[in-house]
């Protein structure tokens, strides 16, 4: 048993790239051992900036020898069939036996293949891990023609503590690497992993990123608490930040006071997105005129140089957004509008200003449908909520849309609900993030949505496998989330075609609409987030396929009280019987190349199971019907576990398939009725498991 | 380094003197200005053209740029419509470009023991030159000082061999460098004396006038002649077999067009329809220099651009 060591040292590597490259590393190399034959005990990748580490254990020295059988041609086969096998399967004739199978007697070669040393075999799988490597954005340099993410310098391949030999990207293996770029620049040899680790470590380099996101953490939360302040939890900030440094040093740095009169979210921002520094917030919970910069260096000075710069840097990049916070306030977002005429949408869709008008007038319809809405409001709102587009703050700092739209309405006087619904209407952003529930912003996000979405349907812009360039699933998903979160009863159907109104299209193109509708896409989506909520999304398309269902929230309700039902002894007997009824209509449909769906004649009936179940289905009928529009699910349940006697009774006890025609034919009619029935309430054909 | 004279990089001139120093001593070919209005230092032919083709290539020059629709009238502390960038160009890219970019750092005086350099993710493109590299921006304590790029498209061509490309953004380095926070404190030469020169002495007034030229006097009318005549020559010299000529056009129609961005006059979807006009340039004048030196086989079509 022996470990192998490798490690692809080079330029630095972008920080959001090198978690899924050690992944990569990992997995292919494993997937060549795996091929080869090589098994092994544990398998760990590991990144830093300027290298790709992996470390295998539990590696035998060679591969198992391997005996391999291969049947050749009959002993009687002409000469020319047998030398050509013999010649394949690299063997003389002597070696090969004769045995006796039902079909006659054959040859059999017998190929022994002695395993290879371990080390032979890695040189050929490893390179060939390494061009497999799928980087995002990859490049050639120098007059090489390899592609990588970043020029390549070294490769470190040891395997047994001796030097695997191998070349790649023109560069051939060996024992040596290199410490911190500034602090042990000198290369030196390794001769095992534990070594490794540790001379790198002395050389100040962190191998694991997750030790490096601890170092971050905690040094960056006792930079805080000895200031008297506490850090904004950002872990993806740290992660990213893991990514830029070998060694990292956190520095605690301050900024004028007077920077704290822009909103707290412009100074985050470019704090995080510009300079990738942990933001503080003071015993009160305001944010302090502090920062944590994370340094890739133990400075010779103690850092005094690095925070500095730091500090005037990010005092010029403050300075830059109060500038734009002070001549933003200057001009009010009415005055704004015009310019979102600048601004196109989609080229086929018109500009922003044009959206925004179709949003006016949507957003002012749905506020019938959520319940404390006023419609004028909620217009006011769709009006003002894209002009923080055009501020110069917004340009700058696109991640801070709509936040600065709420402070430049509440700047302009506007109402809090109105300032309140132009900050939320992109929500939500994503799965974590939150709904907007107030009623004017529930009102504006989905008039934004619901707009984009009828638009994009229109001029056929539909997402297609992994291509959604237009965020359309999110934008549904959205849609969907406002409506259950907010139990809005919102007819889907009606508020497309209000939305298509705004928009001026032909005829012909609005007759254009082909394939997947647009209600269809939202019925998957749905499906898919009702998967993601562990609910049973065959029961959502078990009503969608009824047709007709618009309404998200009746259609939950309905789900959940089939749901109930299916769960019970009643519900999960009715649908076998169900399945019987539909297959035997199936058959014999198929067969008699007719559909059996008239009306009952009574006068056929005659067995008394027959009489009683045709009673129990005309009489349920009309129950569930009533239930059904009172939106009463739990009723309609009840009616149909009332069928479950009379159905089985019929199964028991009648033959649907008679010698007399017109019974059966009668008896296919009443299977069809049970169908039919039940059907009201569910196709409970798609209902799975 | 033999005997490295003693600038002061601490103001303005004598930054690009030491930046010229140094390159100088790495081989490189220390060339003037392109005398054409451009954006920035890789618009130079010495650049562009010359990252094409297979003929080793080491360049390093000051290059004034132009971007119109950033001035302020010089009263941002940092944007300018007229600035200087130091430009390196090195075919093919050594294998220690970081180290001799780092070298670059300590010769004017950014000591690596005591800043903190980074090499952050940042790829480059240009739709206007239908080029495009991978590389970073390079921090010094959290300040961008320059770009490092390794080029793999020129022109719509595969760079082969591949070159390396650092463009230092001089004030902003120099304002670093001396502490100062405003382009106009910027000492020129050496400071304290009756013959001393501070940024806004040399350039001030150009910033001014540049920018009411850029936002409210250029002749639009007449600019858009320009243009057209500026891509019709262009053409006109790549069917002569004249790519440098041409290129002179070609850099003429993008400033031009940057004057018109500015005023204000050309709208979002027009704008997309000029720089795709200026990039057919760019890519005929890489065509045509290809076929002039003599290395473009038939049969090697520009290449579709990738997404990068």
């Amino acid at each position: 048993m022996a470990e192998l060591l490798l490690e692809l040292f080079g330029e630095e590597i972008p920080a959001r790239m090198q978690g899924r490259a050690a992944d990569d590393l990992k997995r292919l190399t494993r997937a060549g051992l795996q091929e080869a034959g090589l098994p092994f005990e544990r398998a760990k990748a590991f990144v830093t900036p300027r290298r790709l580490i992996l470390h295998v254990t539990g590696l035998p020295l060679a591969q198992p020898d391997v005996c391999e059988e291969r049947r050749g041609p009959r002993v009687d086969a002409p000469d020319k069939a047998i030398e050509g096998f013999l010649r394949g399967s690299g063997v003389t004739r002597a070696q090969c036996e004769e045995r006796e199978t039902p079909k006659g007697t054959f040859l059999f070669a017998i190929i022994e293949r002695q395993g290879r040393p371990t080390g032979d075999v890695l040189a050929e799988i490893l390179p060939a891990a390494f061009a497999d490597l799928p980087w995002p954005k990859s490049m050639r340099w120098g007059s090489g023609t390899t592609r990588w993410v970043r020029p390549l310098h070294s490769i470190l391949a040891l395997f047994g503590g001796a030097v695997v030999p191998l070349t790649f990207a023109g560069i051939d293996s060996d024992s040596k690497t290199r410490g911190h770029r500034f602090h042990a620049p000198e290369p030196f040899t390794v001769s095992d992993f534990a070594g490794y680790r540790e001379s790198l470590f002395a050389a100040k380099v962190l191998i694991d990123p997750e030790e490096r996101r601890q170092r971050i953490a905690d040094g960056a939360a006792q930079l805080a608490q000895a200031a008297g302040l506490t850090l904004v939890a950002d872990d993806g900030l740290v992660d990213e930040i893991a990514g830029l440094v070998e060694w990292p040093v956190p520095m605690l740095g301050v900024f004028d006071r007077r920077f704290l009169d822009v909103p707290a979210e412009v100074l985050m921002t470019t704090m995080k997105v510009n300079q990738k520094y942990l933001s503080l917030r003071d015993g009160d919970g305001k944010l302090a005129p502090n920062f944590i910069t994370v340094a890739n260096l133990e400075a010779r000075d103690g850092g005094g140089q690095i925070i500095a710069g730091n500090e005037y840097v990010l005092s010029a990049r403050l300075a830059d957004a109060e500038f734009f916070w002070t001549q933003d306030l200057k001009k009010s977002l009415e005055s704004r509008l015009p310019a979102l005429n600048e601004m196109v949408f989609h080229a086929k869709l018109g500009t922003l200003r044009e959206k925004v008008t179709r949003m006016e007038k949507l957003a002012a319809a749905l506020a019938r449908y959520v319940p404390g809405a006023n419609g004028e409001l909620a217009g006011r709102a769709a009006h003002l909520c894209k002009a923080d587009l055009v501020s110069d703050m917004v340009y700058e700092f696109p991640e801070v849309q709509g936040v600065m739209g709420r402070y430049y309405a509440l700047n302009d006087g506007e109402v809090e609900a109105v300032a309140d619904a132009i900050q939320q209407h992109y929500s939500p952003a994503g799965p974590s993030d939150a709904c907007p529930h107030a009623p004017t912003a529930a009102c504006v996000a989905l008039a934004d949505k619901l707009d984009t979405l009828v638009g994009f349907w229109f001029i056929g812009e539909k997402p297609t496998g992994s291509r959604d360039p237009f965020a359309l699933r999110r934008a549904a998903l959205g849609v969907i989330r406002i409506v259950l979160e907010n139990g809005l009863r919102l007819p889907l159907q009606d508020i497309f075609a209000t939305a298509r109104g705004s928009y001026e299209f032909g005829e012909e193109q609005e007759e254009a609409e082909e394939g997947h509708s647009l209600l269809d896409f939202f019925a998957d989506r749905l499906k898919v987030h009702l998967r993601e909520t562990g609910m049973r999304h065959d029961l959502a398309q078990a009503i969608f396929a009824l047709g007709g269902e618009d309404d998200l929230v009746r259609l939950l309700a309905r789900m959940t009280a089939l749901d109930g039902f299916l769960g019970s002894e009643d519900g999960a007997n009715l649908l076998v019987a169900y399945r019987r009824a539909a297959n035997i209509l199936r058959i014999e449909e198929k067969r008699d190349g007719m559909v059996h769906d008239g009306a009952v004649d009574d006068s056929l009936l005659q067995q008394d199971e027959e009489v009683a179940l045709a009673e129990a289905l005309s009489s349920s009928v009309a129950k569930i019907d009533a239930a059904l529009a009172a939106e009463d699910f739990a009723v309609a349940m009840a009616v149909m576990a009332g069928l479950r006697q009379p159905v089985d009774n019929f199964f028991d006890a009648v033959t649907v398939n008679t010698d007399d025609a017109a019974q059966r034919g009668n008896r296919l009619r009443l299977l069809s009725l049970i169908r039919a029935t039940l059907h009201k309430v569910a196709d409970f054909s798609e209902v799975e498991g | 380094m033999t005997g490295t004279p003693n600038f002061n990089p601490k103001t303005f001139q004598g930054l690009i003197l030491a930046l010229q120093h140094f390159w100088s001593e790495q081989g490189c070919v220390i060339l003037q200005p392109y005398d054409m209005e451009v954006g920035a230092g890789t618009f130079h032919w010495a650049t562009t053209l010359r990252a094409l083709g297979s003929e080793s290539w080491n360049a390093a020059y000051v290059q004034p740029s132009r971007r119109p629709t950033d001035g302020r009238f010089g009263e941002n502390p940092n944007r300018l419509q007229h600035y200087y960038q130091f430009q390196v160009i090195m075919k093919p890219s050594p294998s220690d470009l970081q180290d001799l970019y780092l070298g670059s750092l300590a010769a004017i005086g950014l000591d690596a023991s005591i800043h903190d350099i980074r090499f952050v993710e940042d790829d480059w493109e240009s739709p206007t030159l239908g080029a495009w590299g991978l590389g970073w921006e390079v921090w010094c304590d959290g300040m961008e000082v320059s770009q490092f790029t390794y080029f793999q498209q020129v022109g719509g061509y595969d760079c082969d061999p591949v070159s390396g490309e650092l463009t230092y953004g001089l004030e902003r380095l120099a304002m670093y460098v001396q502490g100062v926070d405003h382009f106009q404190q910027l000492a020129w030469n050496e400071p304290g004396n009756a013959r001393s020169k501070s940024y806004a002495d040399v350039y001030l007034a150009a910033e001014q006038q540049f920018s009411a030229y850029n936002f409210n006097h250029a002749n639009t009318d007449m600019l858009f002649r320009h243009f057209a005549d500026a891509e019709m020559e262009c053409l006109a010299l790549v069917a002569a077999g004249l790519p440098l000529p041409a290129y002179d056009q070609c850099i003429k129609a993008s400033h031009l067009f940057n004057l018109l961005d500015a005023r204000g006059v050309i709208s979002v979807t027009e704008r997309a329809a000029y720089i795709g006009r200026v990039r057919e340039l760019a890519k005929a004048c890489a065509t045509a220099y290809l076929t002039a030196v003599g290395e473009l086989i038939p049969d090697k079509l520009p290449k579709r651009e990738s997404g990068a």
